[in-house]
């Protein structure tokens, strides 16, 4: 494999200095740059045949302590809330199952039919007409993936209130620190996707999103979706080489031979086979400033039901526009308002003597 | 009445004597025991029980919110209506306490009030609509600047502290403790202009919240000044419910509402609606433009009826010198100003967010639970402005 567990093993430790060092907990504005380090996905719908095992494994490999589902009890949480820390928990989990009301495997049916706050990751099927071809938008159907995108300049981390969602600055990788939310859902709000989802049922709730298995890196593994895709339709590797994949894909003429790489960019295990007609663009080059995680479709990307007004710059600037002149207000209003003051008192007194006169 | 020297000891008792004693109020004619008053304690009773339900269970037990509305009736009617409802306080503090504007003295305390419990109003609705409530003081320790929301949250608390000294005076004076009176009241100037920062930044940094969104507001509404047009609608609307409540209190509390302050609000009314629906149309043009207006469905019509019975009917209502004598004109306009200003709010927060939750076939009404603690959130700011009402000297100049 080509991506070196040294390397992971130096971002996990550049990260952890960062985090011990005490990250800053207001950068003062956010960074439009691709980390360093940056790593992600690239999906390829064209070779997804819809198993789902990326997402049976998604939920899997983050119910462990560290993952993006793990919970270990209402107390912990609440005390961790209160106190402003993170505390070490170990306590084994299942997997939060969505059962979605069906019976059978003693109620254990995992079902999920879009991201909510038990699944970081859905694939869903579309379908036109007799559905036969696979990757045509009339009388086709086709695969897609949802989950959280990774944005290089992420709107969730901007708005959070609280700093409870976070980029590493090393690999990029958008995370969510618990204990310090409050719950206000301005992230759901911010995020051009629609990928954070909230706990509704929970007492103690939680935000939940795909947090690129970064808990993994550590003993030199990397996302479970694209460890566990038969197919190579999910691979993980670093962003700059993902986007150089993704265009040669993109540029290449239908029918093309090709070998796809699996799990891994870069990997010796390879899926040798044509390549299909690529529709639109690669996703995630620009869409809201651009993505770490990138995406390629044989159906365009509106037809499969994705936001087609997301603008291709960075959002926080637009926030930040506004917040840049406050300074501004605090000393207009203190200057203006004290010499309207001044003025109109005067102006009262001359009143009040020229009515005695 | 009942002397508390008797059962409370001479000191504490003669301060709640002094608290309770409404001789000063006696010609307003505020009876306690109605049945408006015992539907507003009933209605308040309910919503403290749906609070508590709300945190024993959980956002998904009591309300209809999902992931597609993350947001409901309790930001949106709640928060961001109670919040621009309470911009009469800020304008008439600096009416009177910076542009030494004497004559809308006389109401200057109700308004302050009034926005006192509209800010308390939005700051319960928003802790039980957040997740997590026992923790809403986060953000005050864990800063993130870029956040909208940490802004809005840093002035809620701010102002609604600002505002409670603002009122305080009142309460001294009843006490007879004249040198906090006197305090608070030399530094009254500096704290209105507190008041007036907090609440520049604050109106309008609800509006500011939705900024980030462009790809989810609907166009009708987004627009990079859409934090200016929510605090001159703030702002318009705090004018028309300062005229609305001074008139309505004239009504129930038999006192005669002044006639040149009324009509001096009511040409504020008329300025600031003006240059909103300036704003609103040049925003219409060079935006989203009247074609795309007349094909969005529900929303062009929300957007009509906010802007045509919200703005324009009420800025014609009140444009000449002679309607504004009219009370009964003024009346209706600040009604008609209030409910637009409102609706305005429910668009940009609800309607207008509808397009991910459309896509997916997902809708939204509010659950009985909402309604109900909305319903008891306004009970509890009409009952407490008509028990300070009756308890404070809320209305000095009828006093003489
Ligand atoms: S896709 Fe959404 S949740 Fe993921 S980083 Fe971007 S803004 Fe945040
Ligand atoms: S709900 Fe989202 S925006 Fe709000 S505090 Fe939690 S993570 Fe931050």
């Amino acid at each position: 494999m080509s991506i070196s567990r040294r390397n992971f093993l130096k971002g996990a430790a550049g990260s952890g200095v960062l985090l011990a060092t005490g990250a800053p907990a207001a950068q003062a504005r956010m960074s439009k740059e691709l980390p360093p380090e940056a790593v992600g996905l690239l999906y390829d719908a064209t070779l997804c045949i819809g198993c789902k095992s990326c997402v049976v494994n998604c939920k899997r490999a983050n119910s462990v302590p560290g993952g993006a589902l793990y919970k270990e009890g209402l107390v912990p949480a609440v005390a961790d809330s209160f106190l402003c820390t993170k505390s070490e928990k170990n306590a084994p989990m299942t997997p939060p199952y969505e059962t979605s009301g069906l019976k059978g495997n003693e109620g254990v049916w995992d079902a999920a039919q879009d991201l909510t706050g038990n699944t970081l990751s859905v694939i869903k099927v579309y379908k036109n007409g007799t559905g036969l071809q696979k990757d045509a938008a009339v009388n086709g159907h086709a695969f897609f993936k949802q989950q959280c995108l990774h944005c290089i300049t992420p709107a969730c981390v901007s708005v959070c209130p609280a700093g409870a969602f976070r980029k590493d600055p090393h690999d990029g990788t958008v995370y969510y620190e618990a204990y310090r939310c409050i719950g206000c859902r301005y992230c759901q709000i911010g995020c051009p996707f629609n990928v954070p989802r909230y706990e509704w049922g929970a007492v103690w709730p939680e935000v939940r999103k795909c947090q690129l298995c970064r808990h993994r890196y550590q003993e030199g593994k990397y996302a479970a979706c694209a460890e566990s895709c038969p197919t190579g339709a999910t691979i993980f590797g670093k962003v700059r080489d993902l986007r150089e994949e993704a265009k040669r894909r993109f540029a290449m003429k239908a029918g093309t031979m090709y070998e796809y790489p699996i799990q891994t960019l870069g990997s010796t295990f390879t899926n040798l086979r044509p390549s299909a007609a690529y529709a639109d663009r690669v996703y995630g080059l620009t869409e809201a400033g651009g993505t770490q995680n990138l995406m390629l479709s044989g159906i365009s990307f509106d037809l499969l039901g994705f936001n087609k007004d997301i603008p291709s710059s960075a959002l926080p600037d637009l926030t930040w526009a506004y917040i840049a002149k406050i300074p501004w207000v605090f000393l207009g209003v203190f200057l203006g308002g004290t010499a309207l003051h001044q003025i109109t008192s005067r102006m009262n007194h001359s009143d009040k003597e020229g009515r005695h006169d | 009445m009942i002397d508390f020297t008797r059962y409370a000891g001479a000191r504490v008792g003669g301060t709640i004597n002094r608290l309770l004693d409404d001789s000063h109020s006696r010609h307003l004619g505020i009876k306690l025991d109605t049945p408006f008053t015992r539907l507003l304690v009933a209605l308040i009773v309910v919503a403290f029980a749906v609070a508590v339900y709300r945190i024993a269970f959980g956002l998904g037990a009591s309300t209809n919110m999902t992931d597609y509305w993350p947001w409901g009736l309790w930001i949106s009617f709640d928060v961001l209506g109670g919040v621009a409802m309470a911009a009469g306080g800020f304008i008439i503090a600096a009416m009177v306490y910076i542009l030494n504007m004497k004559k809308y003295k006389c109401i200057a305390r109700a308004a302050i009030l009034n926005a006192f419990f509209g800010y308390l109003l939005a700051a319960m609705s928003i802790c039980l609509d957040i997740g997590r409530s026992f923790v809403i003081w986060h953000p005050l320790v864990m800063w993130q600047v870029n956040s909208i929301m940490f802004i809005v949250a840093i002035h809620v608390v701010l102002y609604t502290t600002t505002l409670g000294t603002e009122s305080s005076p009142m309460v001294f004076e009843k006490l007879g403790w004249s040198r906090a009176m006197g305090r608070v009241n030399r530094c009254m100037v500096g704290i209105a202009l507190f008041g007036v920062l907090l609440s520049l930044l604050h109106q309008s940094s609800l509006g500011a919240v939705y900024l980030i969104a462009p790809s989810k507001l609907s166009p009708l509404w987004y627009g990079h000044y859409i934090p200016y047009m929510f605090l001159v609608s703030a702002i318009m609307m705090g004018l028309a419910m300062v005229c609305f409540e001074t008139i309505l209190t004239g009504k129930v509390f038999n006192h005669n509402p002044p006639r040149d302050v009324l009509e001096g609000l009511a040409r504020g009314v008329v300025m600031m609606g003006s240059l909103y629906l300036v704003m609103k149309l040049i925003h219409l043009f060079t935006g989203p433009g009247v074609g795309y207006l007349l094909s969005s469905g529900l929303l062009g019509v929300l957007y009509l009826l906010e802007v045509v019975v919200g703005v324009a009917i009420p800025v014609v209502l009140l444009v000449r010198k002679e309607s504004r004598k009219n009370l009964d004109t003024i009346f209706v306009a600040s009604i008609l100003v209030v409910l637009g200003v409102l609706l305005n709010r429910l668009n940009v927060g609800v309607f207008g967010m509808s397009s991910y939750a459309n896509r997916m076939g997902a809708d939204y009404f509010p659950s009985a639970m909402e309604l109900l603690l909305t319903m008891g959130m306004i009970a509890f700011a009409i009952l407490g402005f008509k028990l300070c009402a009756k308890y404070l000297n809320l209305f000095p100049e009828t006093h003489h």
